[in-house]
């Protein structure tokens, strides 16, 4: 039983190294893109500075068309897509892409709840003080939100650690797609305890970082 | 020769008796979600001397917090003109409207202070957003506008370690941070005790004294009218519908035509008019 594991420690290490690869790229992407995603998608909202009805509905239901998409399928739907990006649709990069493009509409989705979280008199206190939107936006709404925000990340990191897993699928490799690999199809019981408690031991940490870090952030 | 003279009827200053807010009649009605129109200020012309302390009363529902909402356009009128300090708001765009609301501070019932902000960076804001101080500068105006409101000590602090009264002296001086010639203030002693809306209200008649900063104040408490305000409107369904005097020249109770009105002067009129009375004499 330890020679399995013996045998599978080089090999462990490269998982890691690529599970923690996909998730950086795949939350980078949420955090670049999905964030001001999620900050329009509040702003066109009712009442608020740049309040359009139709614009967000369409954007709101856009968003929702890519979060119902079972990840497998998005990331079998996006190999052509990926190929253009990254040149090819192997590995952890590739992989990295579809994670991407999944994490971007739900961490928006999350950005915009947190938002209306934030009490209407402070948006308009810094109004009635001649705010622009922008300031609106970075001097209020994301001090004000910014524990919810980093919990809403945490959110994130934790679901596509598990979405990282499917990314076997296209070679994409990690710590999910091992437990696969050994574990399930070659029924090494041993790495596959291995790897689910490697992954619990992630999950409760990403959880108490998030935790620790939304409490110090918090002043309210 | 005649040239000079021409010249000087010119650059003749601003009238000391043109008023410092005027509002000629403007009107605001809003969608209900049941897809009616609700009418909460109808035609309505006001004008407010600078340096003046002028209260608009009336119960809730009334429309007083619209008017007033009305004066540095956090609500647009759907008819009408909004004139401060000579400046015709509802003219400006959207940067011109971002400038002249520097010069009209506002405070809220609910304070709307920035809870992950300290009370410096709170006051600080107003500054910080305008761009027009920085350093040293904006640290000693906003150390000023803190001990304007007593709460130098506070400045490290978070309003969530504040008292209710002293998240309304922070919310005070970030208002006055940018020197604004108004100071629009939207039920401010309703989140507050008895004791604590007088020392407020103090606070409010030291800084109209000292600075001479205007203030506008909507209030359902009669006694913090009578407390504060040298004249009052009596606001009823959208409309003014009494104007009063309550400085030296106040008129009778009798002579007032609203329950209201005759409510205030009685008020007024009565032993303590010049201090704050417990809740009890409230009938708004």
């Amino acid at each position: 039983m330890p020679e399995d594991i013996v045998a599978i420690l080089p090999e462990l290490c490269t998982a890691l190294g690529q599970t923690a690869l996909m998730l950086a790229i795949g939350l980078a992407g949420a955090l670049v893109v999905g964030g001001p995603l999620g900050i329009w998608l509040f702003l066109l909202g009712p009442c608020q500075s740049l309040e359009n009805r139709a614009l967000h509905a369409i954007v709101g239901w856009l968003v929702n068309l890519v979060r119902s998409f079972p990840f497998i399928i998005l990331l079998v739907a996006l190999v052509p897509f990926t190929r253009v990006i990254t040149g090819t649709s192997i590995g952890p990069v590739a992989a990295a892409v579809p994670l991407s493009f999944a994490a971007i509409p739900y961490f928006a989705r999350l950005v915009e709840q947190n938002l209306r979280d934030v009490p209407r008199g402070v948006i308009e206190a810094a109004h009635s003080m001649g705010a622009t939107d922008l300031q609106i936006v970075s001097r209020v709404l994301l001090v004000e939100a910014r524990s919810g925000l980093v919990l809403a990340l945490t959110v994130l990191a934790i679901s596509f650690l598990s979405y990282s897993a499917v990314a076997g699928v296209v070679g994409g490799g990690g710590i999910g797609d091992l437990a696969i690999r050994y574990g399930y199809y070659r029924f090494q019981t041993d790495v596959m305890v291995l790897t689910v408690a490697i992954l619990v031991v992630l999950v409760q940490l990403l959880q108490w970082g998030g935790n620790a870090l939304a409490r110090r952030l918090d002043k309210r | 020769m005649p040239n000079y003279v021409s010249q000087s009827s010119v650059v003749k200053p601003l009238s000391a008796s043109s008023p410092l807010i005027q509002l000629e009649g403007v009107r605001k009605a809003f969608r209900l979600p049941d897809g009616r129109r609700f009418e909460a200020v109808k035609e309505t012309t006001l004008s407010i001397e600078r340096g003046d302390v002028f209260g608009l009363v009336g119960k809730s529902g009334a429309g007083k917090s619209t008017l007033l909402r009305l004066i540095n356009l956090l609500e647009r009128p759907d008819a009408g003109r909004v004139r401060v300090a000579g400046r015709d708001l509802t003219a400006l765009d959207k940067p011109g409207l971002r400038n002249a609301r520097q010069g009209i501070g506002m405070i809220f019932q609910q304070f709307n202070l920035l809870q992950n902000a300290t009370v410096f960076d709170n006051v600080a804001f107003p500054l910080r957003i305008h761009g027009r101080h920085a350093g040293p500068q904006l640290a000693a105006r906003v150390d000023a506008c803190l001990a304007l409101v007593g709460l130098q000590d506070k400045a490290a602090s978070h309003p969530a370690q504040l008292s209710g009264g002293q998240k309304q002296r922070v919310a005070i001086a970030r208002a006055l941070a940018s020197q604004p010639d108004v100071l629009l203030c939207d039920e401010p002693t309703s989140a507050l005790d008895t004791e604590t809306t007088e020392s407020l209200l103090a606070t409010l008649r030291d800084i109209n004294a000292a600075l001479g900063v205007t203030i506008v104040i909507v209030t359902h408490e009669l006694p913090v009218v009578t407390s504060l305000c040298r004249r009052v409107a009596v606001v009823e369904d959208g409309a003014i519908v009494e104007r009063l005097s309550l400085g030296a020249d106040a008129p009778p109770a009798a002579a007032a035509h609203t329950r209201l009105g005759r409510d205030l002067l009685r008020l007024r009129e009565g032993p303590q008019h010049a201090s704050f009375e417990p809740r009890e004499a409230f009938r708004a």
